[in-house]
């Protein structure tokens, strides 16, 4: 595409979407869809270098956990390996007030947020269930159950408007994450459904990795995704999920148009698991390697790495301290991971419920009498 | 004197005024007031971001809730009819259930579903189940029933103020049975939510009933003492948990239980109860505990739903098969 070109639409051709960095690392200046809204960046040479570590960060990070894994050290692990910039993209573009709800792929969105990487390993490594409090990280417990958590943020982006939170540029937005598969949903269509007809302050981010565990797109939908937003009268927009800069662009855009009272708006980040669905799967039995090879060269950091080094805004030492630097952090983060103590059995009963139940007092009371019993034997 | 429905409206309205972050939703709660009026002139009274009238999506009711509570709301969810709850089944034991276990406790979901449950009123098809053993089931959620309208107006305000999940059953052939409810008694004289109540004293034999069969139950009692037998009627209210404690101390005392429910009996709440009664009060026992259910069927049409519900004669008939043992 060429400089300052426009694409055609907010219907824009099945294929086509906002792309504000080529693969090849070439900035495209602006980029107008056939509705009139023309998306752009203007970061400093200190914010593009800081997408890039972030990018660098999140993958290593996830290269980690991937041997952490293959190690025994984690149960499973849900690898985001070529959908960094789609996460950090959208992860900051995200205003400090607005709110998150993730699947269990968003580990590059919760690092945008400043939360310590190690907050969902206790889930991956069998600890616990999360465990975390969604409002204070503004990020909500990872959900499993595809597509429930599109609901709980519609919800909570109802509560934003009901708070009167909405209408100014210091409102609040919301983000709702899922994949392409999820959009087969019926609690994700409803809650489309909702958000147009309470004009909700939510961004739908839609992560098209291409894939559904083994079952293509096809198999999902026989129309763009993004086009299914006109059905329940709110924009949708497709953006190169693999180009940081157009994602933060069209990301930050559809959140402050949610924050001013606007509505919602579907964004359909078009972008390709590089990995396995999860360290269970085995991607070999479903898709060729030439197809892995034709997105390896769509890769999202090379692509800004290419654009730094030509731009000359960062040089080969930027570079390798950045990997050195997300290189100590995997391995920090290694470390914390095998000392995360295994809980005590006797906390299986606690957090049922705010209030607790009699039953379950008993039932902890006689699961410590059967477990003393053992005290002092063999076995 | 006043209807069960009118008095789970006294009780909504004043959830509504005591607390501001109490919002009711569900489908044609807001100017219809509910098609059982359960929630009738409380959006007039209150305006439409306090009872919000959704759109026909169970699942969207449960799980926007999720995301309301979150923010720091106490939804009150209506789902129409006990049979059109299955849309949000998965919101309900998925995440209402399990958000504050996921979360170590930093994450409270303080939501009541309503659930108008039961039959003999006549209707059609997913009008009429009782589906309370799939939530009593689930871990995390709490589940309770009322049976009177002082029970209806007590119990639905200590619901929502409560911090757990409540699915709230209502016997909805009992929505029009009146009795005296005070509304100016404060919740903080009542009885604890998760409690059972003895309906009837009696010493002969213990007949265990909830929402639309403790009224079954009573009329039974009324006829055994007719024939010398005194029943001893008890209303759990509280299915999860159960509260055991009111239920052992009777048992014992009579030596023998029976367990009615209109819900089918296999595998529902009457046979945890019975195997729980027998673990506990064995050697009191005089008889197996026995049970009077709805059948293993699907909920028949309303033609012959009379052949299917529990009511007092074969609430009576268990009562003599358990003195014939």
């Amino acid at each position: 595409m060429a400089k300052g070109e426009s694409v055609a639409g907010s219907d824009i051709p099945a294929g086509g979407f906002v792309q504000l960095l080529t693969p090849d690392g070439e900035r495209v200046d602006t980029v107008t869809t056939a509705d009139g809204t023309t998306y752009s960046v203007d970061f400093t040479d200190e914010e593009y270098r800081g997408l890039y570590r972030d990018l660098v960060t999140v993958r290593r990070l996830d290269s980690e956990a991937v041997a952490l894994q293959r190690q025994g050290e984690l149960g499973i692990w849900a690898s985001l390996l070529g959908q960094e910039a789609a996460q950090v993209g959208s992860g900051r573009a995200l205003r400090p007030q607005d709110m998150a709800f993730p699947t269990y792929r968003e580990h590059g969105v919760l690092y945008c947020r400043g939360i310590d990487p190690i907050m969902p390993f206790g889930l991956f490594r069998g600890v616990d269930q999360g465990g975390w409090d969604p409002n204070e990280f503004k990020f909500n417990t990872y959900t499993i159950v595809i597509g429930s958590q599109t609901l709980h943020a519609t919800g909570y982006a109802m509560g934003v408007t009901m708070d009167g939170k909405t209408g100014s540029a210091d409102g609040e937005a919301v983000i709702a994450y899922f994949g392409d598969g999820a959009t087969s949903q019926g609690e994700v269509n409803e809650s489309f459904v909702w958000s147009g007809v309470f004009n909700a302050p939510i961004v739908f981010f839609c992560q098209n990795n291409q894939y559904a565990i083994s079952e293509p797109l096809e198999r999902q939908t026989r129309v763009p995704l993004y086009r299914r937003a006109g059905g329940y009268g709110f924009p949708g927009i497709r953006v190169d999920g693999n180009d940081v800069l157009a994602t933060y662009a069209v990301t930050r855009a559809a959140l402050d148009n949610a924050r001013n009272g606007q509505g919602p708006t579907l964004i359909e980040a078009y972008t390709y698991r590089m990995g396995a669905h999860t360290s269970s799967d085995d991607p070999t039995r479903y898709r060729i390697a030439s197809e892995v090879e034709a997105w390896k060269a769509k890769d999202p950091i090379s692509r800004l790495k290419a654009f730094l080094s030509k731009q000359k805004i960062a040089k080969k030492d930027f570079f390798a301290e950045v990997d050195a630097e997300a290189n100590k952090q995997a391995l920090d983060l290694r470390e914390r991971v095998l000392a995360m103590p295994d809980p005590q059995p006797v906390t299986l009963f606690d957090n049922v419920y705010p209030n607790g139940s009699p039953e379950i007092d008993a039932q902890r009371t006689a699961f410590t009498e059967y477990q003393a019993s053992f005290e002092g034997s063999a076995h | 004197m006043i209807t069960l429905g009118k008095a789970l409206n006294h009780g909504l309205r004043r959830a509504l005024e005591d607390d501001p972050k109490v919002v009711i939703m569900g489908e044609d709660v807001g100017k219809l007031g509910g098609v059982f009026r359960i929630t009738d002139a409380l959006q007039k009274d209150f305006g439409e971001d306090r009872v919000i009238d959704t759109p026909l999506a169970e699942a969207g009711i449960i799980g926007t809730a999720v995301g309301l509570a979150i923010r720091g709301y106490r939804p009150v969810c209506e789902i129409q009819f006990d049979g059109f709850v299955f849309p949000a089944y998965n919101q309900i034991v998925a995440q209402v259930a399990k958000m504050h276990y996921r979360s170590k406790g930093k994450v409270r979901l303080p939501i009541v579903i309503r659930i108008p449950y039961g039959g003999g009123i006549g209707a059609v098809e997913h009008h009429s189940e009782s589906p309370e053993a799939y939530f009593a089931h689930t871990p995390g959620l709490k589940v309770v029933t009322c049976a009177n309208p002082a029970d209806a107006y007590t119990m639905i305000q200590q619901a929502i103020a409560t911090d757990d999940p409540v699915v709230f059953f209502e016997p909805k052939r009992r929505y029009w049975e009146k009795g005296e409810v005070d509304l100016d008694a404060p919740l903080s004289g009542a009885f604890p939510l998760h409690s059972a109540r003895v309906a009837r004293p009696g010493s002969d034999a213990t007949v265990l009933a909830y929402g639309p069969m403790v009224r079954v139950a009573l009329d039974a009692a009324t006829a055994a003492a007719e024939d010398g037998r005194e029943l001893e009627v008890i209303d759990l209210r509280t299915l999860s948990p159960i509260d055991y404690p009111v239920i052992f101390e009777s048992v014992r005392r009579t030596g023998r239980a029976v367990v009615v429910h209109e819900a089918p009996g296999n595998v529902g709440l009457g046979a945890e109860i019975a195997a729980r009664i027998t673990e506990e009060c064995f050697y009191s026992l005089e008889a197996p505990v026995l049970r009077v259910t709805g059948y293993d069927i699907p909920y028949p049409a309303a033609r012959v739903e009379e052949e299917y519900l529990p009511d007092l004669d074969r609430v009576l008939d268990a009562v003599d098969r358990s003195f014939g043992w």
